[in-house]
Formats: structure tokens, sequence, C-alpha cells
């Protein structure tokens, strides 16, 4: 099976119905996309496939039709997405865990949504859980980056 | 007190020991000092010193030997040692370091001792001192108990004064000037012509140096970096997807094992079936484990699957089989056999308990789970004799000792590697996780294993916030509560956690009364009652212990009295409470917040209050009652630390702890049907998500009279504020939680 994963392309030897989660992190080791629930409620393992959000953990790998970008294709500690350095400026992490999800989540929505409301971000960001309950400065950091989007 | 006084007083003495093309500095215990466990990967023969900073020709690196699980240790351990030390933050490389005794964790026990948080008398001062000898002794390096922060705040700056001092005098003999004349200035020394040198450069000349056994401290007034908020160090590679968490541990010819675990807490395996797991993909080996099964594989999908196909059956459950049981069992504790403890009586309730008018009033609690982000897991290799583990977690020197029962290798030959956690919040101090995986790895003598627990093992097997019920009696006067009498009936979280964990588990458990006993009102007549129920499902510390629950008795009691005396609840409470620091904390919310100015109809406000782990907290929540239910539309905190050291970081903490406060009191409850955990996924012990999170606005305050740690204290007063809100709103009193059981939410 092949794999098209940040630009680049991976032969799979793995039963179809893995999920991709399982295949990015032990066959593929990308540990970016993390696991939480396996069942598509928290949004940990969020990826992007051809750009939208996508729950790694329950997509199996067989039914993965585009390309994939997990958290380690967004941007890199020296060159880093626009959200992901909206994220530095407002100190969003504390344990970190749910944040690669968070990060895919937030770009997907303004790729397709550049001025996200209040609402808007309630709507799009529901799906995944932070324990640490970093929400308002998630909030906060989707507008600036929405902000530095739209000047760029 | 003679020789308790002499320990509590004794001066800090530093150290230095030589290392690879440099040296560490640390700080020397008193009496017989553990050895520094950076020894033996260093030189021979050096012995004893706690070391918190390495200079280097290679660099600087500091030891943060507490677990980073959000709450932005390292960065503030870091910055304590980078403050003397004069260098950056960002040109340092900061290490949590490996397990041992030498870093325990002397700050942790100082509450429990029987004394107010708000005493600061003699006879309670050098009791707390007196509690850094057990805590030495019990060897705990520990992270929790918001207690890293007054722990580090003077031996990690001693750490760095000393090796300032000593690479001043370094430099003074390299150039041949007098020290005097020499200045520091980002991690070089500065001659007065204006050469510099570099630590790095002199850390091999600064061995030899002996450092100064009780260097002086900088004054806060000239701080460059503390008292400032900070980035944190471990930030870039958390929103970049490199921070490495335990579940991320990749080794070569790394498997990959999943738990099955006795759905029935504490039981055992009866009989299985592995065959056909063993036929399935990728699966390399069933071993059996601690009241279980694991299975090996080449990916830990393959694991979860060979998991679910195997067939077991299963010893039944040793305890209760429903929640209503384990609640009954709660409400029969109240007896003279169970009472626990009474840390406080002054006055005497009884004659007026037994007089007219009493309120009595009863509130419930339900177990709760930790649900970290993170799963549990843990990596382990054991070969030749020697085991290294990766695993997050909350006490490496526990972990180490649980592995060593496992395998028969002495704790100190063990390898403990502590990543990021994914959260903690109490569960990651429990060592179940480590055990397992390294029973995994007896089982694959040879190779790494990385065992990963599914989300439902996870829920439903872990170490539970204690199920528990407050019975709260108060006769009212002129407005104001003249006596309170709160009994509390709880398992006992410290005593049940320590038992497992080989620590002396004797004497009453602190937490069923903390948070209640402990507080600063002044009630004329006030007794505070604990009951300890026999445990059941398994309990443990869990984000502000005792706190999450007694602080909802008792604030919305007293909300409750002040409603039906017709005054307002937070004048009534600043009648009845003088500590300073705790009316400034109350005032600032009441500022915060408008308390008192008029709100649309079915809007509501509520307050309340808790001095938990020495921090008064004080609280106002803002609900509305929509069309779709209640919804939280603001959130007020005032916290009093003593000493903020990073307001940013303060700011992050309490905004996480009053949400953990608010899911658990809105969503989240464990119950048992027959014996079975039923929450087995996020689907059914959902958490507060993004639509449902307040914006939040915090006020930092530092009239208290010591520097305090903020992991925990947000979380007490968010329930009880919120019911209090609620009950403001729409005139429902809530008395039990999850408050979603009774009204909806939006
Ligand atoms: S792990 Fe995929 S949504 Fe939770
Ligand atoms: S930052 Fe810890 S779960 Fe989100």
């Amino acid at each position: 099976m092949r794999l098209n994963v940040n630009g680049q392309t991976h032969e799979v030897d793995v039963q179809e119905d893995m999920p991709l989660l399982w295949v990015l992190r032990d066959e593929l080791n990308y540990t970016g996309p993390k696991f939480g629930c396996g069942i598509a409620m928290c949004g940990a393992c969020t990826v992007h496939i051809d750009g939208v959000a996508t729950r790694s953990c329950t997509l199996q790998v067989g039914d993965v039709d585009g390309e994939v970008t997990t958290i380690e294709g967004l941007g890199t500690p020296d060159v880093q997405h626009i959200v992901q350095q909206a994220w530095v400026e407002h100190q969003v992490a504390q344990c970190g865990y749910c944040q690669p999800g968070q990060i895919m989540q937030a770009s997907s929505l303004l790729d397709a949504n550049p001025e996200p409301t209040d609402d808007d971000i309630d709507v799009a960001m529901s799906g995944n859980l932070c324990r640490c309950a970093t929400y308002p400065r998630i909030r906060a950091a989707i507008h600036t980056a929405a902000a530095k989007m739209k000047e760029a | 007190m003679g020789r308790i006084a002499k320990i509590a007083r004794r001066t800090f003495l530093l150290g230095s020991v030589a290392v690879i093309g440099g040296v560490a500095f640390g700080y020397w215990k008193y009496k017989q000092p553990y050895g520094n466990p950076l020894d033996d990967r260093l030189t021979d023969g050096e012995a004893s010193l706690t070391p918190y900073v390495k200079v280097a020709s290679d660099g600087i690196t500091i030891i943060t030997p507490r677990a980073e699980m959000g709450q932005g240790v390292h960065t503030t351990l870091a910055a304590m040692v980078a403050e003397e030390l004069d260098v950056e933050l960002n040109a340092v490389k900061i290490e949590h370091g490996p397990a041992s005794y030498a870093y325990y964790n002397e700050a942790v026990l100082e509450e429990a001792v029987p004394f107010l948080p708000t005493d600061h008398g003699m006879v309670a001062e050098t009791m707390r001192g007196f509690t850094k000898v057990p805590a030495k002794f019990l060897a705990l390096q520990i992270t929790g108990g918001s207690s890293t922060t007054p722990d580090g705040f003077v031996k990690m700056r001693k750490a760095g004064a000393a090796a300032r001092t000593v690479l001043v005098q370094a430099a003074a003999q390299k150039l041949g000037v007098s020290e005097s004349n020499l200045k520091t200035e980002n991690g070089h020394v500065i001659a007065p012509d204006g050469t510099k040198v570099a630590y790095t450069e002199l850390a091999t000349l600064a061995a030899s140096i002996e450092p100064p056994a009780d260097p002086d401290l900088q004054p806060q007034s000239e701080w460059r970096l503390l008292g400032k908020s900070q980035p944190r160090v471990d930030m870039v590679s958390k929103v970049t997807g490199t921070a490495p968490f335990g579940v991320d541990t990749q080794l070569d010819d790394m498997l990959y094992a999943t738990v099955r675990v006795n759905p029935y807490l504490g039981a055992g395996v009866r009989s299985y079936d592995a065959s056909e797991t063993l036929g399935m993909r990728g699966v390399k080996k069933v071993v059996e484990v601690t009241n279980g099964l694991a299975v090996i594989a080449t990916n830990t999908w393959y694991a979860m699957e060979g998991a679910k196909a195997l067939e077991v059956e299963w010893k039944p459950a040793p305890y209760p089989l429903t929640t209503d049981e384990h609640f009954a069992q709660v409400a029969a504790s109240f007896t003279d056999e169970r009472q626990d403890s009474q840390n406080r009586n002054e006055g005497d309730v009884e004659p007026l308990l037994a007089g007219g008018n009493v309120t009595e009033i009863e509130y419930r609690a339900p177990y709760l789970a930790h649900a970290t982000m993170e799963p549990m897991n843990a990596t382990a290799w054991l070969r030749d004799g020697k085991l290294d583990i990766w695993a997050g977690n909350q006490n490496p020197t526990l972990a180490r000792q649980f592995a060593s029962n496992v395998t028969g290798i002495p704790a100190e030959e063990i390898e403990i590697h502590t990543p990021y956690l994914g959260g903690g919040f109490g569960r990651r101090g429990e060592m179940d996780y480590v055990q397992l995986a390294v029973e995994v790895a007896k089982g694959m003598e040879g190779t790494p294993v990385k065992t990963t627990w599914s989300r439902e093992e996870d829920q439903c097997h872990g170490f539970y916030r204690p199920i528990s019920i407050g019975r709260i009696k108060a006769v009212m006067e002129d407005g104001a509560p003249k006596a309170i009498d709160i009994q509390l009936a709880a398992p006992g979280a410290i005593i049940d956690a320590f038992s497992r964990q080989g620590l002396p588990a004797a004497g009453p458990d602190g937490s069923i009364p903390m948070a209640a006993w402990d507080q600063p009102y002044t009630f004329p007549n006030y007794r505070v009652t604990a009951y300890k129920v026999p445990t059941m499902l398994p309990v443990t510390f869990w984000r502000s212990v005792g706190g999450s629950q007694n602080a909802f008795f008792q604030e919305s009691a007293l909300d409750e009295l002040a409603h039906a005396a017709g005054v307002d609840p937070i004048e009534m409470r600043l009648k009845s409470l003088t500590h300073g620091p705790s009316r400034k904390v109350i005032e600032a919310v009441v500022e915060m917040s408008n308390w008192g100015s008029a709100m649309p109809v079915g809007h509501g406000r509520g307050m309340a209050f808790c001095l938990a782990f020495g921090v008064p907290t004080a609280e106002v929540i803002e609900v509305a009652n929509t069309e779709d239910g209640i919804k939280v539309t603001k959130a007020f905190a005032a916290v009093d630390v003593g000493v903020a050291l990073d307001p940013g970081n303060i700011e992050a903490q309490v905004m996480g702890g009053l949400n953990y406060g608010l899911s658990a009191a809105i969503l989240s409850q464990i119950t048992l049907d027959n014996g079975e955990v039923e929450q087995t996924n996020f689907h059914n012990y959902d958490a507060m998500r993004m639509y449902q999170a307040p914006s939040i606005e915090v006020k930092i305050l530092e009239n208290a009279e010591k520097i305090r740690g903020i992991g925990e204290p947000g979380t007490p007063p968010a329930a009880p504020a919120l019911a209090n809100a609620i009950f403001a709103a729409t005139g429902t009193r809530l008395r039990e939680m999850p408050f979603s059981n009774f009204v909806d939410f939006a």
C-alpha cells in the first residue's frame, strides 16, 4: 500500500483496516499525531487529508485517498506555520498532548474560514478535547492567526 | 524543640563535583546525604550532592527533577537557577534528570501537619520543618501537592548562585584580576577592560574551587527573569509535534503491547484462551500480567485487536457492585468507630445544635477518573540484567521500586527516563502502568516493548477521586453562622495510595477533611470531623485532592445559609474572615466581577472561596439560563501565591484548574454497573469542550506569607461557585455532582 505523508511517499504493508493513526505512529514513526480515544471523540489524532482535518484513529488506511499532512508537515521548530506561531505567542500549551490535534484542526478551520467568529470556533474546535482546558488561549491564538493571515 | 529546631534552621550547604569537561553544582543534604545520581555517569568517588546545574565546555544544563505535566515547572525551575547564574533561559539545556532519592521533595508533606495553613507561629513552623525529615526518609521524588515551586524556590536559586560565584572566582584566577572587579552577563564573566569569558570556558577550572556554603541571593528587586512571564521552554516543541511524550518512545526493534486487565478492579484471571489472538496478524505473544493479560505485537493496533479477541473468565469484584451500594457505605460511615480525625473543634457546637433552628444539609460527590489526555503507557527494555524504563511519571523513585519488585534488579541500577507527561493530575503518581509494562518486558526479554493502554483500559482501571458525602449543620445569628458542624465521609486517598506504594500508612487520612478543617473562617463554634470509609474502588490523589469535593460542600452550604438569612453571601463570609490575604482575594473578585451589580433575568453570579495548598483563592462564576440550558458565560479568579514567579504561567494554571473543576462539576462521574466501570471513553465520560469554556479573568496577588505552587488551587472553588451561580439564576440548588444529572447545560 502506498501512502503520501508530508510530501513523501511510503510503502506500507499492513492490514487494510488498520487506522491511519497507527500506521503513522508505529509503522512510519510520525509521532506528532497522538492517540487519545480511538473513537473520534477527542481529536488528538487529527491530521489533514488534502488539507482537511480528519480523525486518523477511525480512518482505515485502505480508505485514505489523498495526501496526508501531520503536524510535522505543517511547520517545524525553525519554520513554524502561522498557526503554530500564534500558539507560541499566546503560550497555549500546557501538557501539550492535545495540541498537535488542536493546531491541525485550527489550521483547517482557517483555510476554510479565514475570519472565524467565536461561534465558528466553537463549532469547529469542540471535537478537540483539552484536559488541561487551554481553551481561552486556543481561542485567542486562532483570532491572532486569522489576523496575521489577513496581513500576509 | 532542640533537635527539630536545629534541623529546621539548618543553613544551606552548597557543593560541586567535577564532571567530564566541567563541573556540577547542587545542594548538600543535612546529615547522611544521598548519593549524587550523576556520579556514576560522570566521575568516580564524588559524593552526595543534588546537582541542579552542570557547566561543561559544551554547554550549560539545568536539571529540573520534577515532572513537566503541563504546569510549566521546567520553565520556572530553570528560571530559578538561571536568575542567579546570570544566563538566559534560551541559552541553556534543560533536563529532567535521572531518578534519585537526592531529588526528594521536601515541601510535599509540609501541609500534612495539623496546623492551620494561616498559622505561622513557632510551633507550626517548627513542625512543618520537621516534615522535611520524614519527606527525606521517604525520599519522595514526587511531583504533586502544588509543591514544586516552594520546594525549589531556595535550593534551585542557591545552586545557581553558588555556580556563579565559583565561575567568577575561576575567571579571576584565569585573568589575574580581582573578583570584585568582575561582572557577569548572559553566561559570561566580564572583566573591567571588556574581556568576556564564557562560563563554558571556565568549567574545568571551576571544578577545583570550593563553592560557598550559603551564597547570597539576588534581592527580588533585582530579578531579571523571576517575577516576569517567560516563554515556556517546552512551547515550541509542543506546538510542532516534536516534544517527546512517554507514548512517543521509539527504540530500535521495539515491539508494541497493550493490556487487558480484569474489569473488576483488583481481582485476577480465572482462566483464559488466547488461541484466536495468537493466530491474528502481527501478534507475537500473549503474556500474563497482574490481574490480566498483555498482547505483544508489531503494532499497537494489532495488539489492541488481539486483546479484544482474548477469551477471559475473570474473578469477581472484591467490592460492592453498584454505585448505590458504594454511596450507602459512605452514608453508613458517620459513626464513632469510623471517625478518623477531628482537627478542628472550636467553641462548642453541641448545645447550639441541640437547640432550635438548625439547618441540616447533605452534599455528595462521585468517584472521578483523571482522564489524562495521554492514556497510561510505559516502555521497558529488560536485557542482560539491565532495565531501562521510559514513562511519563510523577514519582521516578517509586517507579524504580515497582520495577525492582518485578525484576529483582536493585532499584538503584534501574534507569528511569521521564519524558513529558500528557497530563498527570495525580494519576501518574500511581505506578501500576509502569509495573505492567515491566511485566510485559519480562515476558519478552531482550526486546524493548512499549505498552500502551486503550482509553477503555485507562478509564476503567483508574485510581479514582474518592466518592464522598458531606453533612453540614449550622445555626445562624444576626446574619452570620454562629455554629458550623461539618462531617465528611470518604475513603482515604492518602492511606490508600501510600499503602500501595510501601510508604507508612498509619494514622488519620489528611485527605478526608482537607480544604475544610483548615479554612481561615472564624465561626465562633466550628467543628470539622472526618470519617474514613473502607476502601472499595481504589482511590488516590486527584487534582486538589480533598479540596475537589470539600470546597463544594462547605462553600455551597455557606451560600445556602446566606440566602436563607437574606444576607449577601460575600458579606457574610467577610464577617467571619480575619486572614488578610484571604479577605483580599475575595475583595478582588468582588471588584473584578462587579459583584452586586444588576444582571439580566435568568442570569446569575456565584462566589466561592477556598484556601488550598496554602493559596487563598476566590472565584466568581456567571451563568445564563438559556433555552438550551445553563451556560457558563464568564469566570473571575483571584489567587494569592505569596510570590508570583511567572505570572503568565500562573494565569494559565488558574484557568486550567478552574476549568478542570467546572468540567467535573458539570459532567463527570464514575459509576458502576454490576461491578464494572460504566464510563469507558470520552463518549460517556465527556469533559469540558471549547463551546462550554467561559472566558476567564485572573488576578494574582502577593500578600500571603509564603511562596506557593498553583497547579491545584484553582480547582476547588469552581464547583461551589457554579452551584451558587445556578441557584442565583434559577432558584435550583444543586447538592450533588455532576450537575448535569439534575439540570441541562447548553
Ligand atoms: S484518538 Fe482520534 S479522536 Fe481521539
Ligand atoms: S494541553 Fe494538555 S490536554 Fe491540551
